[in-house]
Parts: structure tokens; sequence; C-alpha cells
């Protein structure tokens, strides 16, 4: 009824290959921001951002940056955990190496000493393919993991052998630490995901993108009409490895402000961002939010539920947790393959001839 | 003899055997991705559930126990009767076909012709799935697994060598009877596949699944028959590490073990499974004892796989896997 793409008239290339070419679609998304950016943020309080809202953005980033990889470049990759603790010691790095430098500048930075990290672990990808690819990215996990625990120098010989987050802000407002406002966390984290969502969905409609996209279909063929495979997956590798940096960044300094990298960082991250990414949708940025959102609120729901409202032990509620985890996961797979995003997309699809469907 | 070679010799002899039980997991992987396709994360759970049961069962635990307490306020926890552990072995391995079957009935059928990454997906699903189950019914503590193997270190060959060499050797019964488990468990793994017919109707799948199909062999009953098989391994495996080191938790973590192991051997190889344990048991025990100290120590755990990843560079499919060959 609303929802059509009669009568909005395209008079210019720029208006035919915009994101939103369908008039509401545009206004949702224009509300949607409007909402995240000047009604939560007043709204906000300390138990939501933590345990819903930070979490959630910061999840998003570093599924966006594993979608690019393994859902538009078709890489897999099951060392994310690993990849975001390069962030989080690199921002720890920074931010005390340089106490009077704004956030602004470090996560990026980090993002950055993240992608080349990565694109050095994606090389093999340019011999080895498929699943001996995803094992052999467990050795970057694996072995970033135990780095960061032998060599004092990454956790400036504290004794602990934590790292844990100073306070540092942005324009003056405390962005982390512990004395940070709720608000103040949840505001970080929406600018680097907006920042990431709209950089994410620009370079994979691109020329770029489309070279990843040929890749992952298939790659010797893309490599005869003219994609350098080389230069198209190590490019997957270092935007990745970018967007999870900063994940990781925000993860350790924003969200946890302390962190050991084993408890923080291990294979479980690495496969629960991966779960992210295929229950969102492979190969959309849209399925990455959905696909955060799922996993990041699922626990939260469970354990208002069995704890909450029927009262059960904790340790209990833990394994039914693990339970109804992964028989959902495996129900969604068996259902809807192609993710959250799919739904969506079908979602649209219908909504398009709704109320006349003939 | 020098000092050092001998203490190198030991570590390697029991790197060997440290090999045998990795390959013991990674053949469980083997013989699934052969078959389906499928590359089943679970296997590492399965070894760490079947051991879960055969413990329950022998000590005759209520299943669920925890949660009919909780629900209902009762006090249960034991029968109150042993099952021998021969017995318990046997019911533990029915379990494991009950499981195959249900694996096989109500996820892996819904996903037939699915990519491989969704199918992968899917096992890391199952294995959150059992582990929870596994906690469930059988608790989450630590038990001790005694099915009555020989422990403890093996006096004949400490004295044969030490008369030698003047150093015993210190190798752990336990380790000996694992390998010659894992020898006779290879052995009629082989001549299943043989010399039976349904072991060349596995075969048959393994090779193609439509012309598999068009001679009419089921291939529902060969997935449900090799998991089965693979729960079989499982439960080898799950006594051995169960029994070496407490069945807990980190059981399930043995599937990152043998992960370097097939990467090494190549994920259609039986005997790749086994040489490459062989190998990366000798490597990471190896670099543990020569390079470990100078760089701060527990290598163990990503030395395998930088192992495998530098030995891939080379070699892409593996040792023994197949020649991947791609057409556009």
């Amino acid at each position: 009824m609303f929802y059509r793409e009669a009568g909005d008239f395209k008079t210019s290339y720029p208006e035919d290959s915009q994101t939103f070419p369908i008039k509401f679609d545009r206004y949702r998304y224009y509300v949607v921001l409007a909402v995240a950016f000047l009604i939560i943020p007043f709204i906000i309080n300390d138990y939501w951002a933590n345990a819903v809202f930070v979490p959630f953005l910061i999840y998003a980033i570093a599924a966006i940056g594993l979608n690019i990889l393994t859902g538009y470049c078709g890489q897999v990759s099951l060392g994310t955990g690993g990849f975001m603790a390069v962030g989080a010691y690199s921002v720890y790095k920074l931010m005390t190496a340089f106490p009077e430098v704004s956030m602004l500048i470090h996560v990026p930075l980090a993002g950055l000493i993240t992608a080349g990290v990565v694109t050095l672990f994606g090389l093999p990808s340019l011999r080895i393919k498929g699943f001996y690819l995803a094992v052999a990215t467990l050795a970057a996990q694996f072995f970033l993991v135990w780095l960061f625990n032998k060599v004092p120098w990454f956790y400036n010989y504290s004794a602990s052998g934590q790292i844990s987050s100073p306070e540092r802000d942005v324009f003056g407002i405390i962005v982390t630490g512990p004395n940070t406002e709720a608000w103040a966390k949840y505001m970080i984290c929406l600018v680097f995901v907006t920042l990431a969502a709209l950089i994410a969905r620009n370079l994979t409609r691109g020329s770029i993108g489309r070279k990843w996209m040929a890749i992952r279909d298939m790659d010797i063929a893309a490599e005869i009409i003219g994609v350098n495979p080389m230069m198209a997956k190590l490019s997957a590798f270092a935007v990745s490895g970018f967007f999870v940096g900063i994940a990781g960044a925000l993860f350790f300094s924003v969200y946890l402000g302390a962190a050991e990298v084993g408890e923080s960082f291990g294979i479980d991250k690495s496969f629960l961002v991966l779960f992210m990414v295929i229950i969102g949708g492979l190969g959309s940025i849209f399925g990455s939010f959905a696909g955060a959102a799922f996993m990041v609120l699922l626990p939260v729901f469970l354990k208002n539920v069995f704890v909450g409202m029927l009262g059960w032990p904790t340790d209990l509620a833990a394994h039914l947790q693990f339970i109804v985890a992964g028989g959902l996961i495996i129900v969604f797979l068996i259902l809807e393959p192609h993710g959250l995003a799919q739904l969506w997309r079908l979602a649209k699809e219908k909504l398009r001839l709704w109320p006349f469907p003939h | 003899m020098p000092e050092q070679f001998l203490f190198a010799i030991e570590v390697t002899l029991n790197g060997l055997m440290a090999g045998v039980l990795y390959a013991l997991v990674a053949l469980g992987f083997v013989l699934i991705f052969k078959a389906s396709g499928i590359f089943n994360y679970a296997q590492g759970v399965m070894a760490l559930f079947a051991a879960l049961t055969l413990v329950g069962i022998m000590d005759g635990q209520v299943p669920f126990s925890h949660l009919i307490n909780a629900i209902f306020g009762t006090e249960i926890h034991h029968f109150g009767w042993h099952v021998p552990a021969l017995l318990a072995i046997i019911l533990t391995a029915c379990v494991m076909v009950l499981f195959a079957w249900l694996v096989q009935r109500y996820i892996f059928r819904h996903l037939v012709n699915q990519e491989p990454i969704i199918l992968f997906m899917a096992t890391i699903g199952l294995a959150y799935f059992l582990e929870g189950v596994g906690d469930l019914m059988w608790g989450s503590d630590i038990k001790k697994l005694d099915v009555g193997l020989p422990q403890g270190i093996n006096e004949w060959i400490d004295e044969t060598t030490f008369n030698a060499f003047g150093y015993g050797f210190f190798i752990d019964n336990l380790d000996i009877s694992a390998t010659i488990v894992a020898i006779v468990l290879v052995a009629a793994l082989i001549m299943f596949s043989q010399y039976t017919k349904q072991g060349r109707a596995l075969r048959a799948v393994a090779d193609d699944h439509q012309a598999a199909l068009s001679v009419g062999i089921s291939l529902n009953f060969i997935w449900v028959l090799v998991w089965s098989i693979a729960g079989f391994v499982a439960l080898v495996a799950g006594i051995m590490w169960g029994a070496k080191s407490g069945v807990q938790f980190s059981l399930s973590l043995i599937a990152l073990k043998a992960l370097p192991v097939l990467m090494l051997g190549g994920f259609t190889s039986i005997p790749g499974a086994i040489v490459g344990g062989l190998i990366i048991g000798v490597g990471e025990k190896l670099f543990e004892f020569l390079v470990g100290p100078m760089i701060g120590g527990a290598t163990e755990n990503w030395f395998a796989y930088v192992l495998a990843l530098i030995f891939l560079v080379f070699r892409p499919q593996g040792l023994f896997g197949e020649k991947i060959i791609e057409r556009v």
C-alpha cells in the first residue's frame, strides 16, 4: 500500500543506484538513525547499555567485518577472537603511550594495526581454500592468544597479566574507564557502528565489492575475467581486519574495561561472531546487525526466563542455555539457511504486493 | 649416549603415544567427512558425551537428576547399583547409535544439499546442544573413569632401557594400551570397509553419492551407520582421554587438537589421519622440549596449527588428501 516503487521516478544515475531506492525504506532508515542518535541516549540506563546496547553495537561491527571476509569474499575465518584481541591490545598500547590523544583517533589506528596483522594471516588463503583455510585461521587464533599471554610488553608488565583501560575522553567527555556514563559508552559505539556500516555498504556495492563476490562465487572464473585474486583476497582480509580490530578495541576499552586475553578473546568469540554472520545472513550488512542482535539478546532473554521467572538454580539455567542456543541454531539453519536477512527480504517482497497480491 | 639425546628420544616416544590419541579423534572426523561431506565439529563433544554416559551408567547415576530435583523438589541421585565396565561400554555404544540415528533423522536429513559452511555451523550448534545435554544429564563435575586399564609407569621398559642406556624411559601403561586399542580399532575399521557389504557400500557413498544411490544403496542407512561408527570411535577416544585426565569439559577440546591433524593428513584420508596424528604428536612434544623453554613454554596450543599451516602452503590438500582439481 505504502511500500511501492510506483510513482517514485528516478531522474539521475545517483538516484537510481542509491542504497535505499524505495522511499519508504529511506524514511525508515532516517527514523532509525534519529531514534538511535536523538532518543535512546537520553533514556538509556546502565543495565540496558551494558547488557544489550553496547555489546550489540560492538558485535555488529565485528559481524560486519567477518561478513565482508566470509559473506562477500567467501574466505571462512575462525580467527575473529584472536583478531579482536589484536585490536584490544593495540588500543591499550596506544592509550597508555599517548594519553592525551582522543579515542576517535586511537580506535581507528588500532583498526589499521589489526588490518595489517590480519592481512599477514590472510596470506595462506592464496594457496589454501575452504575448510583447510578455516582450520588454518585457527592457527592465528591460538598463536595470537598465546603471544599476548606470554610477552609482557603487550600488557605493560602488569602483575596480573590483565589489561585494564585507563580513563580517556572524546571532546572532554569520558568514554572509557569505570566513571563512564551509560550514554557516553553508547554514543561512541554508535558513531563507530554507523561509520562502519556506511563504509562497508559502499565498499561492497562498488567495484571492490564486486571483485570480492566474484572471488567468492568461483575464484578461477574470477581470475579469468580479470580479477586479481591476490589483491581481492588480501583487501578483503585487510578491510575485515580493520572492522574486527575496531570492534576488539571498543570491546576491551569501552565495554569490558579490563580483559584477560584467553578469557575475553578465546575461540568462543570466533564462533560467536561466525554464528552472528550465519544467522544474520551471509553477504548482507543488515544481516550482520540482525545476527548480532539475536545472539546478544538470546542469552539475556533465556537467563531472564529460567532464573528470573522459573527460579531455577543458575548452573542448571546455564546448561539449559547451551541446549536452547544450540537447538535454536540448528532449527534456524534448517528453516532458513540464508539467515534473518533472507526473511527480511521475503517480508519486503510480500509487503510490496500487499494488500493486493495479484 | 648424551643425556639430552636420551631425553629427546623419550619425548619422541611419548609424542608418538599422544599422536595415536589425536589420530583416534581425527579418525571420527575423516569417517563422517568422507561419507557425507560434513565437517563434524561436534566430534570432541561426542567423545565427552560418550565418556560422561559411560561413567554415569557404571556408577548407576540417575539421568537428569539435577533437573528432576529442581522441578519436583526430590532428592534422587543414584539408582544404587554398579554396572560392570564391559556391559556399560556396550550400553553406551547403543546410546551412541541412538544418537547417530537422531542426528541423522532430525538434523542432517533436513540439510541435504546445503552448502558445507551451513552443515559445519549445524555441527557447532549440535556441539553446544550436546554439551548442554551431557551436563544436564550427568552433572558437570569432574568424574573419574576407570574401566580397568593398566595405569602408571611401565616397569619393564623402565628397567630394560635403564640397563641398556643407564637412563630409564618413563612410558605410561595407559598410553601403551591406548596405542594397542587404536591399532586394533583401525585394523577393524579397515577390515570392515574392505570385506563387508556395508563397508563396501560406505566406500561407494564416499566415492560418489549419486552413483551409489543409483545402484540401490540407501544413503540414509549409510549416514546413520557412519555416524554410529564415529560415535563408537568417539567412545573409544573418550575412554582413553577420560582415563588419562578425568572426564570433564576440557575433554571436548580434543576436537581442536584433531583439526591440525586433519589438515596435515588430508580431510579424506584414514591413513592420513594416523600419520598426521603421529607427526603432530611428535612435533609438538619435541618443539615444546627443544624450543619451548626459550620462548616461554605452553607452545602446544598453537604449534600443531602452525606446523600444519606451513605444511599446507606447500601441499594444499594435505599429505594424503585427494588432489583438488578445479574446473570453471
